[in-house]
């Protein structure tokens, strides 16, 4: 049995060429879905935004093997910082991000030098206790944050001062879609480094790593303030794009949420967590608006599925099947 | 003497189980010994105690003269104390390739660069290449270690112990687990170990000590029973009770 995403065997079948197509496909779909679904590109944008914070997740769990269950502190953190940078400093959205950037490694940092000496259970409790907190100030600061109002009043200017942010949501969607593609950019860069490769060896044995005379504590630190730094780029996006921030943000359903849909897709091959978070909210759209109540046995359903039947997420289904059918000649 | 290894009254106990017991031990430099002893003698707790991933309960470790004894495992890897595991602790997710090229990568500090990518450096593929043709595992380099036979993990095992450049090498059953056809790899491949490196080979198989070693420890109930040569060893009298049994004398 050997491992290959069917990503790297297309791209071996086609040689040079292959590296650009993934970029080629994710260029396509965005065209196709702004032109196939004109009517719900709030909805598109919203998972644009997911996706970055799913693919944010991906390095931590799916590279680094380090499970959490309070991703959303980032998340809301960023969200927070960038709304309130927009009402009070500058309300350009590319500053906007990099202030939901640096506030999200920040509570990354000092939150990651406490979580990262933990494992397991305490390590999943730690970091919903983190999350919990984060949200009780913010829910508690009013003054500042609006409270459980949410935060409102967020108007930003045009993008690079050219793209204004329209009704539809056109800008918003190619403002996503954009941040999207760099930060997948600067995330294949980073897993195929030497850094990527010690993150690899992490999650598949601490043990060995040590023994090879590398203490992982820090390079787990440094994975989760990277991881840290994107979610809050996420977080900065969703209130700029809907100009709100609740704290919601902090939920621990959406922690939870986005482990699902990168478990879903696939851990540790980027591409996963962004087919994961389509099929999450795809199916979470769909069938929330047949049936509001039940549309959780759908997705719970689903999940079953692909643990039982994909451990390696919905990603690695193509070569499942080219497996089957080539087992059976 | 100050080079090489100095083990002063090491003592381990696990709860109420002692299995290290006052051990004093000198592995100079370039020294080739082998620690034997029945299943259960404390040999693997002993090369634990020595690479850190223990902490003993009392005595003290030197190497070179420098005390070692609280330096953490990582450390230890980067002061040249390098181990092979008894049982196969591999990157078991990774291709054979890269569980060479991860502990050139960290041995050489390259892995905080986020940049590059991880097989871009000539030298470094260079030397990798080269473990994995000693090894006779170029053909299978590019295969997930999970998916290999049990032997052939035994030898990536040893080829990356052997990627961290140590000076002092601890070969904990090296060959078990080996088909007999390929033992003949790890045989050679410590044979042509340089001669600055101190090898400490923990071994069953007594062709294969007597065929590497120069000096034979044995280790019986956690103490050190007797020391010596391979032919002191072999007429040593507890020694072939120990090994061959009352009826076999
Ligand atoms: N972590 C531990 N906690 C408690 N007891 C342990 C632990 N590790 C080993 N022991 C015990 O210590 C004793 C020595 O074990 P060790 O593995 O060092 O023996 P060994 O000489 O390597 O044996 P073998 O030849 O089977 O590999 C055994 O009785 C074992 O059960
Ligand atoms: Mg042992």
């Amino acid at each position: 049995m050997i491992r290959i995403s069917t990503i790297d065997i297309v791209r071996t079948s086609l040689g040079g060429t292959g590296k650009l197509l993934p970029v080629a496909i994710l260029i396509t779909c965005a065209f196709a879905a702004f032109w196939l679904f004109p009517y719900d590109l709030g909805f598109l944008t919203q998972m644009l935004i997911m996706m970055v914070f799913v693919v944010s997740f991906d390095l931590i769990l799916g590279y680094a093997g380090v499970a959490t269950l309070g991703h959303a502190a980032m998340y809301g953190c960023g969200a927070y910082a960038a709304g309130l940078f927009a009402i009070h400093a500058s309300p350009d959205p590319l500053l906007g991000l990099a202030v939901g950037a640096v506030i999200g490694a920040l509570i990354a940092f000092f939150s990651g030098l406490l979580l990262m000496r933990a494992h397991g259970l305490s390590l999943l409790m730690l970091s919903i206790a983190i999350t919990m907190v984060l949200q009780e100030i913010a829910s508690k600061a009013r003054d500042v944050t609006g409270g459980a109002d949410g935060l409102t009043g967020i108007s930003m200017t045009p993008i690079l001062g050219v793209f204004e942010f329209d009704f539809i949501g056109k800008t918003a969607f190619w403002y996503a879609f954009s941040v999207l593609f760099i930060i997948l950019v600067v995330l294949r860069v980073l897993v195929a480094s030497p850094f990527g490769l010690a993150l690899r060896g992490i999650k598949d044995s601490p043990s060995r790593m040590r023994a090879i005379g590398t203490p992982v504590y820090w390079r787990k630190v440094t994975a989760y303030v990277i991881g840290g730094t994107i979610a809050g780029i996420a977080g900065a996006l969703s209130a700029q794009i809907t100009s709100l921030v609740s704290v919601e943000a902090f939920n621990f359903a959406l922690s939870a949420d986005v482990m699902v849909m990168l478990i879903l897709g696939g851990a540790g091959r980027l591409y996963g967590a962004l087919i994961g978070t389509l099929v999450f909210m795809t199916v979470r759209h769909v069938a929330a608006s047949i049936d509001p109540f039940n549309w959780l046995f759908v997705i719970g359903f689903m999940l079953l599925a692909v643990v039982f039947f994909l451990p390696d997420g919905l990603i690695s289904l193509p070569r499942r099947v080219a497996g089957m059918i080539g087992a059976r000649k | 003497m100050t080079s090489g290894l100095r083990i002063r009254n090491l003592s381990k106990n696990f709860g109420g189980l002692q299995v290290a017991r006052n051990i004093t031990l000198d592995i100079p430099t370039g020294a080739r010994a082998a620690l034997i002893g029945p299943n259960g003698a404390g040999k693997t707790t002993f090369a634990n105690l020595i690479i850190g991933a223990l902490q003993p309960s009392s005595g003290s470790i030197h190497l070179d003269g420098k005390d070692i004894s609280q330096l953490g495992e990582a450390a230890r890897v980067r002061a040249g104390i390098a181990k092979t595991f008894q049982i196969t602790n591999l990157f078991k997710d990774l291709s054979v390739r890269d569980n060479i090229r991860l502990p050139i990568l960290e041995r050489e500090h390259r892995t905080f660069r986020f940049l590059e990518r991880h097989d871009g450096d000539a030298a470094i593929e260079a030397e990798v290449e080269e473990l994995l043709a000693d090894f006779r595992l170029l053909p299978l380099a590019n295969r997930l270690v999970r998916s290999l036979a049990y032997g052939q993990q035994r030898l990536v095992e040893l080829a990356l112990t052997l990627s961290l450049k140590p000076r002092i090498l601890i070969l904990d059953e090296p060959a078990a687990g080996v088909p007999s056809s390929d033992s003949h790899l790890i045989v050679d491949a410590i044979k042509r170990l340089p001669t600055y490196l101190s090898v400490l080979i923990i071994e069953h198989d007594m062709k294969l000590v007597f065929e590497v070693a120069s000096r034979i420890i044995v280790l019986v109930n956690g103490a050190v029973l007797v020391e010596g040569t391979p032919e002191e060893i072999s007429r040593d009298l507890r020694v072939r009770e120990l090994y061959l049994g009352a009826g076999h004398g």
